[in-house]
């Protein structure tokens, strides 16, 4: 066991903690909002109101 | 519940953040493109020696000016998340919009994925110049996309200024390099006898094939417009970032190439797997060396990073407009990112960069531009007929139209050649699954697509309708 081996179960152990956040994060957020919230992005509102394409 | 935009007349919405400017756009665009100076251009020079390198360099780098000026200006008017994708719904068409978020998705996915085998070999090798032989690159990979993908997941800014600082690190260690090349730091003089002495040893043929691998300076740097929908204010910056991140490219290729081939010789530099590095190496000097490698790594992560920026935007934005499932169109309550389709990529990246060879993935991601950057000629040309200059603002115009789509077409052709010289069967399976995604599209999918939503710029009819 050198450095080395030691950085492979680290990076291992950090991939775990980074892909369970997204994970948790990702079930506690569509658990907690409704979806009609979520998925109410809508493409160019705020373009509509605030950069008119007016010459 | 915080940072939800709230009126009394609308009803609640939750809208990607409008936070970035200029330097993250520019951030974007090179973070995505500079690991190509540090590594995969010069399979070009083997291809076809010195002189096809530099003029690989060059003719690509034609095609990417025109690439960037066509794009600036749509872009400038098209402030949407998506980039190209939501040029192509708005100025061609649905089928062709959901082939150019394919184009799109695939391109920056397979780049990622591309990018992290690299930090793996990239760990390898420093492994080995260690003494540690066997280095198991897989949670290296694994950890590098995993972490991007968690900094893309909480959020554009910090995200994009991450990117910000280590683009800058690894463009500064280039002009570093260069400089202490011209100051006499190195141990070894350049040499370009070369250039006289083997001009160009597999004739004109290895020029056109050197095309191929020319693309890896400069491509990406379209991945700006995928920052639309967050730039403050979209007219401005994204001109600005793009055109100062194609001209950054520029200079960036140029000193790549005469650096590296004045050090190596052209047959060692033709099967490189790190050439700046191996030319710091050369040099003898071990902070020039220390810094290279740090270079290397940066330009990769912030090219990965950048990606993971890219393609969920373009997916998150099919999503939204029922291309795809609209599970896909969330945007997260508090970061204001497209959660969902930051972590449905995660595993697509995951299986493509621990499954397979690293020249088929940069080859997919290529091809997959090339479609992308042939639909912007006629997409340009399109967007010139239906609203002429003096029917709606633009935030930059393109000088000497049709000039530079003709230019961008006749170089997409002979690079797609090129390619199929190299890789023909992938370019033919390629464009089989591109095929058989359209007609699912088109019989399958488009019912679903709420038609009249879909065009959101507040623009006059088009002309001709």
């Amino acid at each position: 066991m050198d450095i080395w081996n030691f950085l492979e179960y680290g990076a291992w152990a950090l991939s775990v903690v980074f892909g369970a956040f997204l994970l948790i994060d990702l079930i506690r957020v569509d658990t907690t909002y409704d979806n009609d919230l979520l998925t109410s992005s809508r493409e160019g509102e705020i373009e509509a109101t605030q950069e008119r394409h007016t010459i | 519940m915080a940072n939800i935009t709230t009126d009394a007349a609308k009803p609640e919405r939750l809208q990607l953040l409008r936070v970035l400017g200029p330097a993250h756009v520019w951030a974007l665009g090179v973070g995505i493109v500079l690991v190509g100076e540090y590594m995969g251009w010069n399979f070009a020079v083997g291809k076809g020696g010195m002189i096809a390198g530099l003029v690989a360099c060059w003719v690509a780098g034609l095609l990417y000016t025109c690439v960037a000026m066509i794009d600036s200006e749509v872009t400038s008017t098209v402030a949407a998340a998506g980039g190209q994708y939501a040029q192509a719904k708005h100025i061609v068409g649905p089928l062709m919009a959901f082939n150019v978020g394919l184009f799109l998705v695939m391109a920056y996915t397979m780049l990622e994925a591309a990018n992290a085998i690299t930090v793996g070999f990239l760990l390898d090798t420093v492994a080995g110049m260690t003494g540690h032989s066997g280095l198991h690159q897989q949670p290296f990979i694994v950890l590098a996309i995993m972490f991007l993908a968690w900094l893309n997941y909480r959020g554009v800014l910090a995200t994009l200024t991450f990117n910000l600082v280590i683009v800058a690190v690894a463009f500064t260690a280039i002009c570093v390099l260069f400089f202490a090349i011209q100051f006499g730091a190195s141990d070894v003089p350049l040499d370009f006898s070369a250039v006289t002495e083997e001009p160009l040893p597999y004739g004109w043929l290895g020029i056109v094939a050197a095309l191929h691998f020319g693309l890896w300076y400069y491509l990406g740097i379209e991945g700006t417009c995928q920052a639309a929908e967050e730039v403050r204010s979209p007219a401005r910056s994204l001109p600005y970032g793009t055109m100062a991140g194609i001209m950054t490219l520029l200079i960036a290729a140029t000193l790549t190439w005469y650096m590296c081939s004045g050090l190596i010789p052209w047959e060692y530099l033709g099967q490189a797997g790190t050439p700046l590095f191996d030319a710091a190496r050369v040099t003898g000097s071990v902070w020039l060396m220390v810094l290279l490698f740090i270079g290397t790594i940066f330009a990769t992560l912030a090219s990965a990073n950048g990606c993971i920026n890219d393609a969920s935007r373009a997916w998150f934005s099919m999503g939204r407009d029922r291309y795809l499932p609209s599970w896909f169109g969330a945007v997260h309550p508090v970061y204001r990112t497209p959660y969902r389709s930051i972590v449905f990529l995660v595993p697509i990246a995951l299986i493509f960069a621990l499954g397979a060879p690293l020249d088929q993935v940069v080859t997919f991601s290529i091809l997959s531009g090339l479609l992308g950057y042939t639909f912007m000629t006629f997409n340009m040309v399109m967007f010139r007929r239906k609203w002429p200059l003096d029917t709606i603002k633009r935030g930059y115009v393109h000088p000497f139209h049709p000039l530079p789509t003709i230019i961008l077409l006749i170089l997409c052709s002979t690079a797609f050649f090129a390619v199929f010289l190299g890789y023909g069967t992938q370019l033919i399976a390629m464009m089989c699954f591109y095929i058989v995604a359209s007609l699912w599209f088109h019989f399958r999918r488009y019912q679903y697509v709420r038609r009249g939503d879909q065009f959101t710029m507040p623009w006059p009819r088009p002309q001709g309708y």
